[in-house]
């Protein structure tokens, strides 16, 4: 059958206005979960994180901790007596969506957002969140500027977060490489386009010099590259005792093959970014006795963390990552904090001394959660011990905290 | 008989008077708290894109080329925008409107720069030198990081952004771009699309025609960026990448090449979607899919085909309507 113009035109015009329609009856529609009883009060929050697109791997590992979490509070009869509700938002790791995003939940009307998880979007978000004092906390963005304001010299008071910061981490591993590796001389490669990457570097380097780790070499890639063999040669020809490569785990696949065949013989050093890595390798061999730091480690055998690795496998048939582990401690502090306000306060949920008194109660978080002891220094950044993570027999094994 | 006619002061009279209902009704809606947050926030975002996709319309719909580096005009606006506004030159609206205007020529002297080499080109290699343009800025971008921030980007942007400032803007872009293909220059880039050769041969200038209508369409793009600026209070270079350009082709593809209204209503339905479809979780991912998909298959020149919005024609028509039964009438009797 061929339609005759005329004919397509009307079929075009039945297709818009079905649309339109389509979206209509679409507006209005909330991602809700959790609380049953509609008419009985709840405690409202949002999450706020990319879900789908490049990076989504990390929100959705956020998410799935964060509502393990929820779901057992509200299975246990929830705060008291109140079910927790939650919304969510898609940012699309894109600034202005998160923006969106977060006006979204507010208007969904809740009360705090445990969010975002990528440090672009939060920060785009942290400052209109301050202007509304809302209580916020992010599982992951590791930006120095997430809380803290450098230029300004203003603290984000409603902004905290479970994670460490980039520059803490680069500090540890320098740390790590001199006095536990013992290592004299370091190099260091790092990504020009991310910004994690060159905090860490940074910071790294800073501290090498204060405790006589001789930095010898500095190489840069860029954002998309996947051959690094020049480098790699640069880096072999000094041959360091220890090279650290501070970027995320889907890199360091990439590249641990090419340093081995470039003749790198220098212990691998990492950070958080690499959790996950031994998932991305197809050959473990060429990571064989490097070190990483992470929050988290499956292998951590305090009874906290290998009962939430045990619930966690039960819903959702997978192991837990480090982001998993830190979006469940993100709520776990934030409701240990609305809780506090609940007992110990009578205002409403929303207005903004709820908001004040959850904030402060944040900041005098004094919890041990799965990813360790956590309080919280005047920056909102949390004070916790890092997890050294060795790979050893091709496998990611717990060394130790550092 | 004659045809009925509105003189060209009445025409402007409409206009004007359409326009500033709309402003008054807007801005009184998006101040009197009627809209939710999110709808407010959308209504921006709108905006912003309205302006790139009827600006790349010039390029991609009236002059017929396929350029894949609209995010970067967008990014130089954006940064030059927000480095002005840093660095408190002026003060007050002065400012306000500089940036914007500091951001329109940054990003039409980049327009004028990569044109001339771009566009000896056609087709899909004109596509590739764009798209590398525009990765080339978003890299000079992570590379500079003493003037534009480097990949931390450019943090306390002042928030200049606002809804009247913005619509006064996009019906700015709408009517400068109006005018100007109704006039002798617009149509000679038109005559450019149709037949190139035949339009050289006529002593149409073709490179003066083509660079101008891409270092205007940067220009509008640069207006947007610096919109985009003022609306976040915060710049990376992240979002500027290959994808926003996609995203904006598809808007302007989708509306119909050579259609502004088509531009307006494509940017403005599918900057809107994420969020009326927020109900329908991931499912939306699929449903955007199958309706560009759909569209293009049945309405392959897109929504509204090279048609454009008229007021006076509809006005004009209705009146010719009533003028011929008028006559039928007369006729019986």
């Amino acid at each position: 059958m061929r339609l005759t113009s005329k004919s397509k035109r009307v079929l075009g015009v039945v297709l818009v206005v079905a649309l339109a329609f389509a979206l209509a009856a679409c507006n209005g529609g909330g991602t809700t979960g959790g609380g049953e009883a509609n008419d009985a009060e709840t405690i409202r929050v949002g999450l706020l994180g990319p879900y789908t697109g490049a990076v989504a791997h990390f929100g959705l590992a956020v998410r799935e901790g964060a509502l393990l979490y929820i779901e057992q509070r509200n299975a246990a009869g929830g705060i008291n007596g109140m079910q927790i509700e939650y919304f969510w938002f898609d940012d699309e790791h894109d600034p202005i969506r998160a923006l969106t995003g977060y006006n979204w939940l507010l208007d969904q009307e809740v009360t705090a957002i445990i969010g975002g998880v990528t440090s672009g979007p939060t920060m785009a978000v942290v400052p209109q969140a301050f202007e509304d004092n809302m209580p916020m906390i992010t599982a992951s963005a590791t930006h120095a500027g997430v809380t803290y304001d450098a230029e300004n010299g203003v603290v984000f008071t409603n902004m905290f977060r479970a994670c460490f910061i980039d520059p803490f981490q680069g500090e540890k591993m320098a740390e790590f490489a001199r006095n536990v590796l013992e290592a004299e001389t370091a190099a260091v490669i790092f990504n020009t386009g991310v910004d994690y990457s060159i905090g860490l570097q940074e910071a790294f380097v800073a501290r090498a010099a204060a405790i006589g780790l001789e930095v010898v070499t500095i190489e840069a890639y860029g954002v998309d590259a996947v051959d690094f063999t020049s480098q790699l040669t640069n880096i072999a020809a000094l041959n360091p005792d220890v090279l650290f490569i501070p970027d995320y785990f889907s890199i360091i696949a990439l590249m641990a093959p090419q340093a081995i065949n470039a003749g790198v013989t220098a212990t691998l050093l990492g950070a958080d970014g690499w959790d996950g890595v031994m998932d991305a390798m197809t050959d473990p061999s060429s990571l064989e006795g490097a070190f990483y730091m992470s929050g988290f480690s499956v292998e951590d055998d305090t009874p906290k963390v290998q009962d939430f690795i045990t619930r966690f496998m039960e819903r959702y048939g997978h192991e837990p990552n480090m982001f998993s582990a830190q979006g469940y401690d993100a709520a776990m502090i934030l409701f240990a904090a609305i809780e506090h306000v609940e007992n110990t306060t009578d205002h409403v949920q929303g207005s903004d001394e709820y908001r004040t008194a959850v904030i402060n109660a944040m900041a005098a978080t004094n919890l041990t959660g799965v990813t360790g002891h956590i309080t919280y220094d005047r920056f909102n950044n949390p004070i916790k011990t890092a997890v050294m993570v060795e790979i050893r027999d091709g496998l990611a094994r717990f060394w130790g905290t550092f | 008989m004659k045809e009925f006619r509105i003189p060209m002061p009445a025409r402007y009279g409409i206009n004007l008077a359409l326009i500033a209902m709309f402003l008054i009704t807007g801005n009184g809606v998006m101040t009197s708290g009627m809209l939710s947050r999110a709808q407010g926030a959308i209504v921006i975002e709108v905006g912003i894109f309205i302006i790139l996709a009827v600006s790349l319309n010039v390029v991609a719909g009236y002059l017929g080329q396929l350029p894949l580096g609209h995010a970067g005009f967008m990014a130089v606006g954006a940064y030059s925008a927000a480095i002005f506004w840093r660095s408190d030159v002026l003060s007050g609206v002065p400012s306000i409107i500089g940036g914007l205007l500091v951001a329109g020529l940054m990003a039409a002297i980049f327009g004028i720069i990569i044109g001339i080499p771009a566009l000896r080109l056609k087709g899909d290699y004109l596509a590739i030198i764009t798209l590398g343009f525009g990765e080339i800025i978003r890299v000079v971008i992570i590379n500079l990081p003493q003037i534009t921030g480097g990949t931390p980007g450019l943090l306390n942007i002042p928030r200049h952004t606002n809804f009247l400032l913005l619509y006064v803007c996009v019906i700015i872009t709408c009517a400068v771009i109006h005018m100007m293909m109704k006039s002798r220059h617009g149509r000679a880039i038109l005559s450019l699309r149709e037949n190139e050769i035949a339009a050289e041969s006529c002593g149409v200038k073709t490179t003066y025609y083509k660079v101008m209508a891409f270092s205007l369409s940067a220009f509008f793009a640069g207006v947007a960026g610096a919109f985009y600026a003022g609306t976040l209070g915060m710049l990376t270079p992240g979002p500027f990448n290959f994808m926003k350009s996609i995203n904006i082709l598809v808007m302007v593809v989708l509306g119909g090449m050579g259609s502004m209204m088509g531009s307006v209503i494509a940017a403005s339905i599918l900057t809107a979607l994420p969020l009326l479809m927020q109900g329908l979780n991931d499912y939306r991912l699929i449903i955007y899919a199958l309706m560009l998909i759909i569209v293009m298959i049945f309405k392959p020149s897109g929504l509204m085909g090279t048609y454009d919005f008229s007021l006076s024609r509809i006005l004009e028509k209705a009146g010719n309507w009533m003028m011929t039964r008028g006559d039928k009438k007369g006729g019986v009797a």
